[in-house]
């Protein structure tokens, strides 16, 4: 059975002192987080930084090596079982989408709904539905994902985990795989989901998505959390030498 | 002297012909779907984590990809009812055939497996999705995909490598041409005449398969 954490009930997701490396390479140093039910957290960083990795650990994609990381009082392990439990409240979006190439759009979106949450075809057709309209593709529900653009396959992929109806959704650089013209169309389905509550994990070098959705920016360099602000205070008076040098270099490039 | 053609004998006796082509397509249907069966198991246990499954895998892949079929035929024939296990002609050739396209089918459906982009199982392992689950729905169709022309191909082998089954006195096309040939001597007509339905029956499967590539695998990609 998962084991319920007492007391933990206020943060939706805490990583407490946790480490990881690959091999020797030491990727997550002492991260400390808690995430509360609808924050929005943008974690940026150089590349390399740690970031990506972070949130992997969130749903396990990626395993550490020690430390805590409580989701929903449930506390990541090596059972299935909670593996599992978190996985089904817990949505992702990936840089390069990943949406099924063999099942059309509304396909991948009912997949987990019936195969996880055991819903019959026709409601998990119905919150398919419901989801692809939210994004504002539900015209293109019967089309592969090889027939629509970059920008409309994430909001694919958007729409598809959201049908899992998650408490938490991780965005692992959502829009750095698309071409500048798509960018805006999957920032503007981002912030109508913060808007309608979600809580979001996002990695993303979008500082004007940051300015006006985040609660925090948390900066991240060589595995360790630099600085951790309001996106206000990160953006006009960053402290660390390291956060200065990064907002210099991305902010020259926007 | 001349030889004087006389496919007379071959037409009279065309129906038990055609009878065992028949038969051909039988144990060569047989043998794939077997083949295709042990092939998807054997990808499982060829790249499962456990050295237990995956180690006996490689052995069988290595022992029938490097043995010739006849003797693989023979000894399930007249090796293992020394074992008490004693097998009619038809069933050791669908055995065999299976056993040996298995092998094929393993390391070629392995191939399609790795094609897939981590990407695709990480997407299914975040919906929630347990693993047999990601490879059931979203690593099996597009593997078969990247892999259908070279496994179509090896079942093409397949079905003519089901005439070394007349080793064993199976009942299929060679076989029984071997029969009316020693019955009428008429050697060129015989085997002229059954080499037109190997290529016939060749032709129809390769029509069969590209069918099915257009009903599964007609998804666009880019």
């Amino acid at each position: 059975m998962p084991h319920i954490e007492p007391g933990s009930e206020q943060a939706l997701i805490a990583l407490e002192g946790v480490e990881k490396w690959y091999g020797t390479f030491h990727a997550l140093k002492n991260i400390n987080l808690s995430v509360h039910k609808g924050e929005k957290i943008v974690l940026c960083g150089p590349s390399g930084s740690g970031k990506s990795t972070l949130i992997r650990c969130i749903n396990r994609l990626e395993d550490i090596q020690r430390g805590r990381i409580v989701v929903e009082g449930l506390t990541l392990d090596d059972s299935g079982k909670t593996v599992d439990a978190v996985r089904r409240e817990v949505g992702m979006v990936f840089q390069s989408f990943n949406l099924f190439p063999h099942m059309t759009i509304i396909e991948n979106c009912m997949l987990a709904p019936m195969r996880v949450r055991a819903m019959s075809k026709a409601d998990a057709r119905d919150i398919a539905t419901k989801y692809l309209g939210k994004v504002r593709i539900g015209d293109q529900a019967d089309k592969y994902p090889a027939q629509l653009s970059g920008g409309q396959q994430q909001r694919a992929a958007i729409a598809r985990a959201l049908c899992m109806e998650p408490k938490v959704m991780l965005f692992d650089e959502p829009t750095s795989a698309l071409d500048p013209e798509m960018v805006k169309e999957v920032l503007d389905t981002m912030i109508g989901l913060a808007r309608d509550g979600m809580t979001m994990i996002c990695v993303t070098h979008e500082m004007g998505f940051a300015r006006q959705v985040a609660d925090r920016v948390i900066f991240m360099a060589s595995g360790e959390v630099i600085e951790e602000a309001q996106p206000d205070e990160f953006f006009s008076t960053p402290r660390h030498d390291r956060t200065k040098a990064f907002l210099g270099e991305i902010l020259a490039h926007h | 002297m001349g030889y004087v053609l006389d496919f007379g004998v071959v037409y009279e006796r065309l129906p038990e012909l055609l009878l065992a082509a028949l038969s051909t397509i039988g144990l060569a249907v047989a043998g794939m779907s077997l083949a295709t069966l042990i092939g998807v198991l054997g990808v499982l246990t060829r790249t499962s984590k456990s050295s237990l499954l995956r180690i006996p895998t490689i052995a069988f892949v290595e022992v029938i990809r490097n043995t010739p079929f006849l003797v693989q035929i023979f000894f399930i024939f007249f090796a293992l009812p020394q074992f008490g296990i004693r097998l009619n002609p038809t069933a050791t050739a669908i055995i065999a055939l299976a056993v040996n396209g298995g092998a094929y089918a393993i390391e070629i459906i392995r191939g399609g497996v790795e094609s897939i982009g981590k990407g695709q199982i990480e997407a299914g392992l975040a919906l929630g999705l347990h693993k047999a689950q990601v490879f059931r729905h979203i690593v099996l169709k597009p593997a078969f995909r990247a892999i259908y022309p070279s496994l179509t191909s090896q079942f093409i082998m397949l079905t003519l490598t089901t005439s070394v089954c007349t080793s064993i006195a199976a009942y299929e096309l060679t076989s029984v041409a071997q029969r009316i040939e020693s019955d009428t001597f008429r050697s060129f007509e015989v085997y002229f005449s059954i080499t037109l339905i190997y290529l016939a029956i060749s032709g129809l499967m390769m029509a069969l398969f590209s069918a099915i590539s257009k009903l599964l695998f007609s998804y666009p990609v880019r």
